[in-house]
């Protein structure tokens, strides 16, 4: 059953169009996360869900009630926000409780909520101080707790690690995740760090100029892409795009010619009609280095090494570069000639719209 | 010379230049306190006598010519209460224009600003033929509404360079808190700017307290402020130095050690901005 159904929403700046059409369903309890390169539409769509933005067409659903014209006041919707915006004049306690006087909260009850959200937050000690007296990541949790102590329906998130340092993001990332396998309210979440998507993410939804690219879990938008566009946005580093100058359509099977060498791919995971050009994509992990014979040659450009793994950065015969991973312990030295296979199995294939033609064979 | 020295060296010569500037625009009040304390030939006496037995004849002689409490009332009432009124127009109208901004808000503005520029002289006689056929001649009522709106442009300039300053997500938080917007201006907007509202009152108290104009052709004695009183001491029968140094005394005294009390809002607000 759908909890949040968002149906057409358009948004027009003066003359921006911002938000073209968006159709989204959540179901209640679900973690959403919204990604997609800067200027996407993520922070309006989620802003226009929060109603601090009013769309210009189409519906929002809440719960079984059109909330489209509601005030962000009723709408019991709780955002944190990038820059934490926390109230300047008022304590710790306040800016947590400050949502609970409005709405006529008993003190008692007021009381026994801060005190229980503190103490999950590690914001006991810190209840009398001001905004301007904390740290960026005891600012973060308050703005955290201001928006779980008052129990809304949904929670909406804008990028609100990205003003921390990389340790503390990671940790605040887990307490997030946390606080969602606890509370199992419904969440959005706008980054535009893929990690986070893929870590934190039930769902993601990916944005690109206004339109929505793809939705799906972390690993089908990994495993299956609709589009050029969100194989290359998901997954580090990026999937490898080699064009194949010339396809040659045999009984059952194509043979891509990349220049000079040859794959061969079984033409029944091909969608639809027979392609007569096409870029190979193919991920860093489903390419491996070999001692001889190989699908394609290359020469060593330089090697990432991050301890667990490394990726060589390879030039093709064609001077494209190409991006593969290797044993953290394989001797790589720049400059040297090495030879790769590919895993023709995980290859993906675009069309000349940047669209996937082809299909992931189905697992053994 | 190290990095250290050229740093005293800089404080010295910012403390030196701040100095000077500060004692040239405190020489006059000073000149004036002391003539204030001579007697009318020292006052006028070439080269200015320094070194005199101070008198307070001309205090006493103020006190006894003019009413001294009565004009300061006048004073009080008029900056107060047009201060206030002007607030409570100015609050709400920066408010909308910083916080929702139309199309001709600029405009607004720079037209609210422009009737600065405008001669005081250039509308003296529509406003004194106004006062006089509603009877407001020599009237606080007509006192309190020129000066509120002869201050209404500065304030509402002042207040929306603030409010235009403050982030727009702190609002925006409120409302997903669930505040009306009347909760959004009474329990954050109005809290966060009580330093640049009182600066702004401030200034504006001190504007009317020495305003002179509007004062001296609106008002004969009842409703005449202290900016009246010290003029009759220039006039008519003749210059009397060092009874008009001890009347402007008595009529700066009081907004002066205003001032003092209220120094720390001041430097406050006049360096706006400390939200974040
Ligand atoms: N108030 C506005 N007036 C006009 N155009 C706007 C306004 N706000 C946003 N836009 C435009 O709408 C588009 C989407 O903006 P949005 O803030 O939603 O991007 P985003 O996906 O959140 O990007 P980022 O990752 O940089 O935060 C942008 O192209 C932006 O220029
Ligand atoms: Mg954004």
């Amino acid at each position: 059953m759908s909890y949040l159904t968002i149906t057409d929403l358009q948004k027009h700046y003066d003359n921006y169009h911002a938000l073209r059409g968006i159709n989204l369903s959540i179901t209640e309890g679900e973690f959403v996360v919204f990604v997609g390169p800067s200027g996407c539409g993520k922070s309006t769509l989620l802003r226009t869900i929060a109603g601090l933005e009013s769309s210009t067409g189409g519906t929002i659903e809440l719960d079984g009630r059109d909330i489209t014209e509601l005030a962000s006041s009723k709408r019991d919707l709780a955002m944190v926000f990038q820059s934490y915006a926390l109230y300047p004049h008022m304590t710790v306690a306040d800016n947590l409780s400050f949502a609970l006087r409005l709405a006529k909260v008993s003190d008692a009850e007021i009381q026994e909520k801060v005190r229980s959200v503190s103490a999950s937050l590690q914001l006991d000690a810190l209840l009398e101080r001001k905004p301007k007296e904390l740290s960026g990541g005891q600012r973060q949790r308050v703005a955290i707790g201001r928006a779980i102590v008052r129990q809304p329906k949904v929670f909406l998130f804008d990028e609100p690690l990205s003003n921390l340092d990389a340790a503390l993001r990671v940790q605040m990332r887990l307490e997030l995740a946390r606080l969602h396998k606890k509370l199992g309210t419904t969440m959005i979440y706008v980054t535009h760090d893929q990690v986070e998507a893929m870590t934190l993410a039930d769902r993601v939804v990916i944005l690109n100029a206004g339109q929505i690219e793809q939705v799906g879990t972390p690993l089908e938008l990994y495993r299956k892409p609709n589009s050029r566009f969100v194989a290359e946005f998901i997954g580090t580093p990026k999937m490898n795009l080699i064009p194949a100058d010339k396809i040659t359509h045999k009984a059952d099977e194509l043979v891509f010619d990349l220049f000079g060498h040859t794959i061969h791919f079984p033409a029944k995971r091909i969608k639809g009609t027979q392609p007569d050009s096409t870029i190979v994509g193919i991920r860093p992990e489903h390419l491996s280095l070999v001692e001889e014979g190989g699908d394609l040659t290359g020469r060593i450009e330089l090697v990432e090494h991050l301890g667990s793994e490394a990726y060589a950065h390879i030039q093709l015969l064609n001077d494209q570069t190409i991006i593969v991973k290797a044993a953290a312990r394989l001797e790589l030295k720049d400059g040297q000639e090495v030879h790769i296979k590919v895993d023709v199995d995980e290859i993906i294939l675009f069309d000349d719209n940047n669209k996937v033609i082809s299909v992931i064979p189905e697992e053994a | 010379m190290t990095l250290n020295q050229q740093r005293k060296l800089k404080t010295f010569i910012t403390g030196l230049f701040a100095w000077t500037i500060a004692l040239i625009l405190f020489f006059p009040i000073f000149w004036m306190f002391i003539t204030s304390f001579k007697t009318e030939l020292q006052a006028i006496s070439i080269p200015p006598s320094l070194f005199f037995e101070p008198t307070l004849d001309n205090y006493s002689e103020v006190q006894e010519r003019s009413d001294y409490v009565h004009h300061a009332i006048n004073s009080i009432i008029t900056s107060f209460g047009s201060t206030i009124l002007a607030l409570i127009i100015a609050v709400p109208a920066a408010f909308s224009m910083a916080f929702a901004p139309g199309k001709r808000t600029k405009d607004v503005l720079l037209w609210m600003l422009s009737t600065k520029m405008l001669p005081a002289v250039g509308v003296l006689v529509p406003i004194y033929m106004i006062c006089r056929d509603y009877g407001l001649l020599d009237s606080k009522t007509a006192l309190v509404i020129i000066f509120t709106l002869m201050n209404l442009p500065i304030v509402v300039w002042m207040l929306f360079s603030y409010f235009k300053d403050l982030p727009k997500e702190i609002l925006e938080a409120a409302r997903m808190d669930g505040a009306t917007p009347w909760d959004e201006v009474v329990k954050v907007v109005l809290p966060l700017s009580m330093g640049a509202i009182s600066s702004t009152a401030l200034l504006s108290i001190v504007l009317c307290w020495n305003e002179s104009f509007w004062s001296l052709t609106l008002t004969a004695s009842d409703a005449a402020p202290l900016t009246a009183m010290i003029a009759s001491y220039s006039s008519p029968e003749g210059l009397f130095w060092a009874k008009l140094s001890a009347a402007s005394t008595l009529a700066c005294a009081p907004i002066v050690v205003f001032g003092w009390f209220c120094q720390k809002q001041l430097v406050q607000g006049l360096t706006f901005g400390a939200v974040k």
